[in-house]
């Protein structure tokens, strides 16, 4: 067993710490120089217990050059880790050099630190994979003992972890000694983290201290039967944080964060400090609020997902989920960041919005109780992500295709990747890898009569380090008041640049807890002035929603089949559960409730998937074709996170036939080739992969313009060379992510022979929530856009002509049986 | 497809949802900002972009020559990228715009990218001018225009946006009033300008009107439609 020195041994004693068993693991494994994966809860002094062993290694002082490396999701994060890890350097006056170095270090810092490296160096995966692509990485990275991975649970899976993984591979190969340390909070899947941090890592967990306690809290009077903002509960939220010293309300979305804030705020006579914090707000006020949690000078925070990870406040004894806990695995995150002392139970309540997040958030608490983690394992890394990382290896320094293969195949993302796959990457990288000749001038790389991978020329090196990178933003405008005089006012964060195009001068929306009259778009600024007149709007943002886990779906079609669950629930969802049994039937755990009803002179179709809203668009999109060819007529379709319901001319009958498996063929190529989000994944993976760089030297190309030429290549492209590695890449992206056709391809396996169809006479109390969206959601698919095109021409035609009768004169009997035509009816 | 029909001072134009302009009277095919080999001119700059916008421009326009069997193209300016583009096409692409040329009369009107003569068969010229139509590059302010003029020109590559019931869907479309027309740009690879930019609408000062092109028909909105 590793032995503390003294000095240690004694700087834990003033410190009234004992060595906790995980730390003293952690310098064990370090002694076997194993690569170790250490799986704590928040608190559990994590992150000292991977750099313990290399604080005691440095302190003996055996180590010149770069020693360790950290690596972290999130810059502040860095930050902020530097500050904890100095603490005790200063306290021990170790001879310990700590540095960062993130997108944000100066560039004479940055020269300084590759010409005399620190001992630990801190740092994001971007900036190292930059500092993979330099020439002199060799050198640097050469003296390497220790690579510290920071919140691996969070970067596996996504792709800055699949660049993470790539660059990991690499240090390898540069410093073979090199020892990895993956830090995780507790997750579903230990063993793929495990293999992310290297083939035959050794596990060390630290148990869970009390488990949490988590309570449901419902708003005034009648649970209501739709919406997910939760606003009803705002006045019981104030009341739980008047209660609490420092309480964090977690919601879902920005929209909802802000229009929570505002909620709460018209309840606040006290003027308690709460604060609002979401990934859209000006970096500075971000970290404004955090500094005011950090010093306890605040009552409560509103957040998103902004909060989920990072800095251990300490402070914070409260944590509320208002609307839908999406899974248990989330929401043991979210009630992680209250209570950081292992001894006590973190405290949670949950605020379920309408009636069916009663059931979710019911079957998250007892998720909770069983320590049920959930979420998916990590997908296989990107091909996109790869093509940018092969660039960066030639610019480092010159290859064998075969060495680099074994290299990165011993990357855990990459550990199945094919040689065909891997070889068409190679070939993008190179000159495009397309079915035309042409491009042999223009390549990138060039190959010696070795066989050894050169890149082209300096340029393409320098244009290559401006680019790298995994995280593509959505185009979004910064958002700036206009001070007294019409001079340059504060910045308060930044919107999409869809929602300001539907924006005219004059128009008031809410954003960053304020209610701003906006006044002009000037270049890309969004300029506003503080007040306004008439209904507000508010931002939406892109992939704001996440779907519920398939897990935390079934523990709800469990409790929904079992009367015997249902004592804890409130007494309006019992009765609305007790009807449902008596005019319809309730979705069981192993089948496919569906049922069809007449209702204001249609066929409405409601089925129970509890798949989640993204793959349930999919499904209503799919689902809307069959409708048409089976000759039903339909109308529309409308999707929740726990039903699909379409509606149509004639009532749907064979309903087994509908849900057949072979929806998946042709009707979903065709659909996904045209679909929006596949431009949207094929956006990222062309910028990703370097297809279209986003900075040019000398010359910064607009985002605008990317959006617009990312479209037309992805036409050009899908017609002439259809298998193109970056449209593989493309559909295997959409296929875990936007549109979530995995789920539905296990929904319709799990239907098939299991469809119960229920033909009922009227509404069912179960359906009613869906109903009640239908005019409220704003995209409802089905339609094409040369049909709302031509919807919208017809309009303004009719109400711009003079000559035309009033329309109860001249009635449009022909575009009603266009498919999704009630979404005409909400037009504005 | 259905082609849009369009009056100036008793002149007919079709307004083709692929973005062309058909005279049927004098069989005059109009097109304009092809931008051929802008692949090939991003390649050079490290962007290896996939290469078929000639391939699919010029497909684009052989369509269109065997629908309509025009006596006379007309391109308005920007038929390639750089002034290099002539000389990077590929054999095949190459091949098949010299045949339109043997079969057609074509006019290479000169543009911003393309500002000298491409050494193309068919006419080089900076302006054309027909009956009361006035064809070039680039639309010019009223001023020393005869006012029996109808200006048609490309340039702007104009494109608009109409929110729908369901989306804010946005298109490259034709501009016009009652003396001008903005074509939109032929290109594969050509991005656009929106209609409410200031160097559009000073333009038009009494007011526009757009074509979105659509698959099979075009979409016509004023601009006050335009959100």
């Amino acid at each position: 067993m590793a032995e503390l020195p003294q000095i240690f041994a004694d700087w834990f004693e003033r410190q009234g710490w004992a060595l906790r068993p995980h730390q003293r693991a952690m310098l064990d494994a370090a002694a076997q120089g194993e690569d170790t994966l250490l799986i704590a809860p928040t608190g559990g002094g994590k992150t000292l217990a991977g750099f313990l062993p290399s604080l005691v290694e440095l302190a003996a002082g055996k180590s010149t050059g770069l020693h360790t490396l950290y690596v972290s999701p999130l810059k502040a994060l860095a930050t902020d880790i530097a500050r904890n890890l100095l603490a005790p350097i200063e306290a021990m006056a170790l001879p310990i050099r700590v540095e960062t170095r993130t997108g944000d270090t100066p560039g004479d810092r940055r020269a300084r630190q590759r010409a005399n490296p620190p001992d630990i160096l801190l740092t994001t995966p971007e900036s190292l994979a930059l500092l993979v692509s330099l020439e002199d990485s060799g050198a640097f990275f050469g003296s390497l003992k220790c690579v510290v991975i920071d919140e691996v649970h969070a970067l596996a899976g996504t792709k800055r972890g699949d660049q993470l993984a790539l660059c990991l591979a690499r240090l390898k190969i540069l410093s073979p000694a090199v020892r990895r340390v993956g830090l995780s909070a507790t997750v579903a899947h230990p063993q793929a983290i495990l293999d992310y941090v290297g083939k035959g890592s050794g596990l060390i967990e630290a148990k869970d201290g009390t488990p949490p306690e988590v309570k449901l809290l419902l708003p005034p009077g009648q649970i209501p039967w739709s919406g997910h903002m939760g606003l009803a509960a705002a006045l019981p939220v104030l009341e739980k944080i008047k209660a609490a010293a420092m309480t964090i309300v977690f919601v879902n979305t920005r929209a909802q964060a802000e229009l929570m804030f505002q909620a709460i705020w018209k309840h606040n006579e006290e003027n308690l400090p709460i604060a609002l914090h979401h990934g859209s707000l000006d970096i500075a006020q971000r970290r404004r609020v955090e500094a005011a949690m950090a010093a306890g000078s605040l009552r409560a925070v509103i957040a998103t997902s902004s909060l989920d990870l990072g800095i251990d406040w300490g402070g914070v004894d409260q944590v509320l989920q208002v609307g839908a806990p999406k899974g248990v695995s989330r929401l043991l995150q979210r009630i992680g960041r209250s209570n950081h002392r292992l001894d006590e139970a973190s405290k949670a309540i949950l605020v379920p919005a309408n009636r069916f997040e009663v059931l979710e958030c019911e079957a998250a608490i007892a998720g909770v109780a069983a320590n049920a983690l959930d979420g998916d394992p990590p997908r296989p890394g990107g091909l996109d992500v790869l093509a940018q990382h092969l660039l960066g290896l030639a610019c480092a320094q010159e290859f064998k295709p075969d060495d680099v293969f074994a290299e990165v195949t011993s990357a855990g993302p990459y550990a199945a990747l094919t040689r065909k796959d891997f070889d068409d990457v190679l070939q993008f990288v190179e000159d495009g890898g397309y079915a035309l000749a042409g491009y042999e001038r223009y390549r990138k790389l060039f190959r010696d009569s070795e066989g050894y991978v050169y890149v082209a020329n300096s340029r393409i090196a320098r244009q290559h380090r401006m680019n790298i990178g995994t995280i593509v933003e959505a185009p979004t405008l910064k958002v700036r008041l206009v001070g007294k005089r019409g001079g340059f006012g504060k910045g308060l964060g930044e919107v999409e640049e869809y929602f300001v195009n539907m924006l005219t001068p004059g128009d008031t929306f809410m954003f960053a807890g304020r209610l701003l009259k906006f006044l002009r778009l000037r270049e890309t600024v969004v300029e506003v002035m503080e007040g306004g007149a008439g209904e507000p709007k508010v931002p939406a943002y892109e992939g704001g929603r996440m779907p519920m886990t398939t897990h935390l779906a079934d523990r709800v079609r469990e409790m929904l089949h079992d009367p015997k669950c249902w004592n804890s629930f409130p007494e309006d969802v019992q009765e609305w559960l007790r009807l449902q049994k008596y005019r319809s039937r309730l979705p069981g755990p192993n089948n496919l409730l569906v049922e069809t009803f007449p209702r204001g002179g249609r066929w409405y179709m409601v089925a129970y998937c509890f798949e989640g809203r993204q793959a349930h668009q999919t499904l209503g999109m799919l689902l809307t074709k069959r409708l048409e060819r089976f000759g039903f007529g339909p109308l529309g379709f409308v999707a929740t996170d726990y039903v699909l319901a379409t509606w149509s001319v004639h009532q749907p009958t064979n309903i087994p036939q509908l849900f057949e498996q072979d929806m998946l063929g042709d009707d979903l190529e065709a659909w996904m080739a045209e679909s929006s989000m596949l431009r949207r994944t094929f956006r990222n993976v062309a910028v990703i992969s370097g297809l279209i760089q986003r900075h040019q030297p000398n010359a910064d190309k607009n985002r605008r313009q990317v959006t617009v030429s990312s479209d037309l290549i992805y036409d050009v492209l899908r017609k002439h060379q259809p298998d193109h590695i970056l449209l593989r890449a493309t559909r295997a992206d959409a296929a875990s992510g936007l549109t979530d056709i995995n789920r539905i391809v296990l929904l319709l396996e799990r239907a098939h022979g299991a469809i119960v169809h229920m033909a009922l006479s009227r509404v069912s109390p179960l359906a009613v929530p869906v109903l009640l969206e239908i005019g409220r959601e704003r995209v409802a698919a089905g339609v094409t856009e040369e049909q709302l095109l031509l919807e919208a021409e017809e309009l303004v035609a009719e109400a711009m002509n003079p000559d035309e009768p009033p329309p109860s004169a001249k009635p449009r009997p022909k575009s009603k049986t266009v498919p999704g035509q009630a979404v005409f009816a909400g037009i504005r | 497809m259905s082609a849009a029909p369009l009056h100036f001072h008793g002149e007919r134009l079709m307004l083709d949802p692929d973005g062309a302009a058909y005279w049927p009277a004098k069989r005059v095919l109009i097109v304009s900002d092809l931008h051929l080999e802008k692949a090939s001119a991003a390649a050079m700059r490290g962007s290896l972009l996939p290469p078929f916008d000639t391939k699919t421009t010029l497909e684009k326009l052989h369509r269109l020559i065997r629908l309509y069997h025009p006596a006379c193209v007309v391109a308005l300016g920007d038929t390639f990228h750089d002034m290099k583009g002539v000389e990077r096409m590929n054999a095949n692409d190459r091949a098949r715009l010299l045949q339109m040329t043997k079969d057609v009369h074509f006019i290479w009107i000169t543009g911003n990218h393309d500002a000298a003569a491409t050494g193309l068969p068919g006419e080089s010229v900076a302006e054309w001018r027909d009956g009361v139509f006035l064809l070039r590059h680039q639309a010019e302010p009223r001023t020393g225009m005869r006012s029996v003029d109808v200006e048609i020109s490309g340039h702007y590559h104009p494109k608009a946006s109409v929110n729908t019931a369901a989306l804010r869907i946005s298109r490259p479309c034709f501009v016009t009033d009652s003396a001008r027309l903005i074509l939109p740009a032929f290109g594969a690879y050509t991005g656009g300008l929106d209609v409410r930019d200031p160097a559009i609408t000073r333009l038009f000062p009494r007011g526009l009107r757009v074509f979105l092109l659509g698959q099979a028909k075009l979409f016509s909105f004023p601009l006050g439609q335009l959100i």
